[in-house]
């Protein structure tokens, strides 16, 4: 770790601390990266394309999932070295909370708009946000260098939309480099200095930011300082866990990590202190001298809750406790993410696991296949159902599974969401039906000169079966979609179940709306009857409600298949073919009398392919 | 060795506790290869040197005589390839050779297999007289059109003059036809058959067209521009062979091959009963009970290959592999449902070491694919016959 020498804070007037808010693609990562290039944060050959996104699959999709921090030293035109920390945050959806408590430990925004596509869904709602944390904005037009782009019209939209003065938008282009001065000087000119009401001397108060495990200094907590000093040697006390911690190593990020001695008021960095997890840091949370505290505590955040469950299991059943520690170490990393131990008749042993979105889910996947080598199946998202009994006591449901005997519940409520989505006008129509197959309900629709915003308020389960994928499809990808959690409705909802020669698979069924049943019964009997492959005899597969059968189709029976030619140089072939089958059928889930492939499942509980 | 004398028809007793010992030889070369062929056959332009072949059969054998030991040889079989490339004293030759090794008494099975636009009556009466005394001719049908979309280098009028000139020659004579062929109907099948069976001596073999992988057919199936009939129509047409044949006297006793009672192919039966035979030749198979183990060999593919290999190692074989039992016992499964005569359950369990799952078992029964006959012969029934892979991945499991 490089240290630095100065120990003497920077002055208040000094220091901005600012995020950048914008939707996926429009070239947030890429402007971060400009910024610290152009201020010398990273020599040339150390610049990776898109620094802050240090995840794999951040890089490959394009995405932040984790929030980042950098500082940089800025020389501004008035000759003064100013201290700029940029909080990076995901674009997500999912990800919302990260970009709430990033934001609040800023005093200001750059709001990037792709100047030939214009604001999309996610733009607004992360500029509420910022709004929300009284963020003063710099709004940024990016990608100005590309023929599409109309920086007129894209202001007027910006003023329409969002209702903010976009007159004195900085035009740049981050590939190129084109207007990064301006924006540095626009961070210094026009975004505020933060305020620290008790100053350098005030008992410390400084906000916990967000908190990561790092393989060789452990847990790392990023920390926004108030008032008062955190430092190296300190005994500082978390005053929501009460738990007391020295701190071992205080440091900025250049985004390398730089060791410092103290922070002062304003400033963002980074502490140790031997703490065993991440788990063990609520993020919020208040930092304070343990023998001298502040007073008054900040107000914290609501912990961010799993909102999507599904059940993960292992291909093969040998691989299980692998999953347990994999998914040991991801949480380490995300606290956000869930789990507990199920099993299944079908998949055997696994987890039941909780994300806060679809993409959350993906990701989370992804990374366990990815980063510890598994093979796992997911099924199908489920949302969090509540349930109202017959007793009056109110139940949760993660799996349905484990829905108990319907004559006993009175009434089940689901979560509803308020979506926002933004499309240019040829899709409408198309997407109009989709929210209204979805049992959407129109709460607004308005124009931004040739493009649709519609509001609508959706049922979050509709939403976590295949509503992205579809939406994208029917938009060829032009449609952006956001969305908010707003609260719970009752619904006609009813456990579907998948019989396959009238023995249920437990890991095939699924709550579903009763008027959407049918459709989701037919579509998974017919998908089923392709992957399933013949047996000896026929195979009913039927969707069921209760007793009720309401999708039936047959698999008919093998009718052919037996080798012509079979002689004296065929025996060593044939019986190797033999001993694959052999492992394959090890690879299959005995119902009955009916083996179902894996891959069948896995094809079967894949979302989104219609 | 001597030959056969003419007029001595070899019996065959069905003698189910003894599978055979046979002797195969693998003539690599063929005049052409035909599109749906996935057989070690290799084509060449310059005349091969057969004395120099001889040689090195006579060499391989000799290697293969100490493995096996001193032992009575039931049925040689010279396939290919096309074996009725050989010229007459080639094939001497190696009978010859094979009768200096073993044991071979008179009137054993000698099948030679030969294609009908490579016979000459000079040749089939020279192959006679060394001992041949069984040919099975490679006709694949009983029309031009498709004899040319297979590839065939004769046509239907060369087809019935090998016929009728083995007939003339060989005590006993089978031919192929392949079936099931792109837009056949069961109609065309039902007349193209019986006309064949009124040409059949004592056997026939019937396979539906299968699409092998590395042969052109596969490239064209998969490009779809080749478009056999499905599970269903190939069923259908396997149903009505079975249907005819057995109406005319030569009923199925293996998946595609039909014989008079009696006239059963004893050398393929030492296959499918799971008995020994040496394979002599490139890429020839073997089994053999060598000091109480049972072994697998394969010789390498390549003709030339092969030769230099035997003429520097005495032998051609690149793979000696010690069946394990419980590998004997899938084979035997493999090979012996393929009969009608099924398989010796308590030979299965003397290698397996188990019994059939009962509850499989019975399952098969129940479905009517699988019967038991007495208390330790299991067979398939037509019906199981139909889907054989499938029944014995499910008894093998």
């Amino acid at each position: 770790m490089a240290r630095m020498s100065t120990n003497s804070s920077t002055p208040l007037d000094h220091i901005r601390n600012f995020s950048i808010v914008a939707h996926i693609d429009h070239g947030k990562s890429t402007l971060a990266d400009r910024l610290i290039q152009s201020t010398g944060g990273l020599a040339e050959r150390e610049m990776s394309e898109q620094v802050l996104d240090s995840m794999d699959i951040e890089r490959e999709r394009g995405i932040t999932i984790k929030a980042q921090t950098v500082r940089l030293h800025y020389k501004a035109n008035d000759g003064e070295t100013y201290v700029l920390n940029l909080i990076d945050t995901p674009g997500h959806v999912d990800f919302a909370y990260e970009v709430s408590r990033s934001l609040s430990a800023c005093e200001g925004s750059l709001l990037v708009v792709d100047a030939s596509q214009g604001v999309e869904a996610q733009t607004l709602a992360n500029v509420y946000q910022a709004i929300d944390n009284n963020h003063e904005l710099v709004t940024v037009l990016n990608k100005i260098d590309l023929p599409a782009a109309e920086p007129d019209r894209i202001k007027e939209q910006i003023e329409e939309v969002i209702g903010i003065d976009a007159s004195e938008a900085v035009l740049i282009s981050a590939k190129t480099g084109l207007g990064i001065p301006d924006v540095l000087e626009a961070i210094v000119q026009r975004l505020p200095a933060p305020k620290s009401e008790g100053g350098e001397k005030a008992p410390l108060k400084a906000l916990l930011v967000d908190s990561w495990y790092d393989t060789y200094l452990g847990v790392m907590v990023l920390v926004r300082v108030i008032e008062g000093r955190i430092s190296k040697g300190q005994t500082i006390r978390m005053m929501g866990t009460d738990a007391k911690y020295t701190i071992e190593r205080v440091g900025v990020l250049t985004p390398k990590m730089v060791a410092m001695d103290s922070l002062g008021p304003g400033e963002i960095g980074f502490i140790t202190a031997s703490i065993k997890e991440v788990a063990d840091t609520r993020v919020g949370d208040t930092i304070t001298e343990d023998k001298r505290p502040t007073a008054q505590a900040l107000p914290g955040f609501k912990p961010a809750q799993p909102v999507v469950f599904c059940g993960l299991f292992p291909v093969d059943a040998a691989d299980f406790e692998d999953l347990r520690s994999a998914m040991g170490k991801l949480r380490l990393n995300d606290a956000s993410f869930s789990f507990e131990m199920e099993s299944s008749a079908a998949l055997g042993f696994g987890f039941r696991c909780g994300f806060l979105g679809l993409l959350h889910l993906e990701i989370i996947q992804e990374r366990l296949e990815r980063e510890f080598d598994l093979d796992l199946i997911a099924t199908a998202p489920s949302v969090v159902y509540q349930l109202y009994m017959t007793d009056g006591t109110m139940r949760e449901l993660h799996n349905p599974a484990d829905m108990p005997d319907v004559v006993k519940i009175s009434e089940i409520h689901e979560p509803w969401i308020r979506a926002t989505i933004l499309t240019p006008d040829d899709y409408l129509g198309g997407i109009l039906k989709l929210c209204q197959d979805r049992r959407g309900i129109q709460i607004e629709l308005t124009y931004v000169g040739t493009r649709a915003m519609l509001t609508y308020d959706l049922p979050l389960n509709e939403v976590v079966f295949d509503f992205y994928d579809r939406l994208k499809s029917i938009s060829k990808g032009y449609a952006s979609f956001d969305y908010q959690i707003t609260d719970h409705k009752e619904g006609h909802l009813v456990k579907m179940s998948i019989l396959v020669n009238g023995e249920p698979v437990d890991a095939l069924s699924m709550m579903v709306h009763r008027m959407a049943a049918e459709k989701r019964g037919r579509d998974m009997c017919e998908k089923l009857k392709e992957l399933i492959p013949k047996h000896m005899f026929k195979i009913p597969i039927q969707a069921a409600i209760g007793g009720n059968v309401i999708a039936r189709e047959t698999i008919s029976a093998l009718r052919k298949d037996v080798t012509a030619k079979c002689y004296g140089g065929d025996a060593t072939r044939k019986r190797k073919l033999l001993d694959k089958q052999k492992a394959g059928k090890k690879r299959m889930r005995q119902f009955g009398k009916v083996e179902i492939p894996q891959e069948a499942f896995i094809a079967a509980l894949k979302m989104g392919d219609e | 060795m001597t030959a056969v004398p003419f007029d001595m028809r070899p019996s065959f007793t069905p003698d189910l506790s003894d599978p055979g010992f046979g002797i195969y030889v693998h003539w690599p070369f063929c005049a052409a290869k035909c599109p749906y062929c996935d057989f070690n056959s290799h084509v060449r332009h310059q005349p091969v040197d057969q004395p120099r072949f001889v040689q090195a059969f006579l060499k391989e054998m000799a290697t293969m005589r100490r493995l096996t030991g001193s032992r009575t040889v039931t049925s040689i079989f010279m396939g290919g390839g096309t074996p009725s490339l050989m010229a007459p004293e080639t094939v001497d030759a190696i009978l010859n050779g094979i009768a200096r090794h073993w044991h071979v008494p008179d009137g054993i099975e000698i099948t030679m297999e030969a294609n009908p636009s490579s016979v000459e009556a000079e040749r089939f009466r020279g192959y006679r007289a060394a001992g041949v005394n069984r040919v099975s001719l490679g006709v694949q049908a009983l029309n031009d059109r498709d004899l040319k979309f297979l590839g065939r280098l004769h046509d239907v009028a060369d087809a019935l003059k090998a016929i009728r000139l083995a007939r003339d020659i060989f005590p006993r004579m089978s031919f192929d036809l392949i079936y099931a062929r792109p837009n056949q109907t069961v109609e065309d099948w039902d007349r193209e058959l019986k006309e064949a069976v009124s040409y059949a001596v004592d056997h026939l073999s019937l396979y539906q067209l299968t699409i092998e992988e590395g042969t052109p057919f596969y490239g064209l199936h998969k490009a779809g521009k080749l478009i056999v009939p499905d599970g269903e129509q190939s069923a259908v047409l396997y149903e009505a062979t079975q249907e005819i044949t057995e109406r005319e006297g030569m009923p199925a006793y293996e998946v595609s091959n039909h014989a008079r009672p009696g006239s059963e192919s004893r050398h393929n039966l030492t296959y499918w009963r799971y008995g020994d035979y040496v394979g002599i030749g490139p890429g020839a198979h073997g089994r053999l009970t060598t000091g109480g183990a049972k072994i697998a060999t394969a010789t390498e593919r390549k003709p030339e290959g092969w030769l230099s290999l035997v003429e520097a190692e005495g032998h051609g074989m690149v793979d000696q592999e010690l069946l394990e039992r419980e590998a004997q016992a899938d084979e035997l499964l493999l090979m012996g449902l393929r009969l009608k005569e099924g398989i010796d359950l308590v030979r299965w369990q003397a290698l397996s070491g188990r019994e059939p799952d009962p509850a499989r078992e019975q399952f098969l029964i129940e479905h009517g694919f699988i019967e038991r006959l007495g208390n330790s012969r299991l067979r398939c029934t037509p019906a199981g016959m139909l889907i054989l892979d499938a029944v014995v991945a499910d008894l093998a499991c």
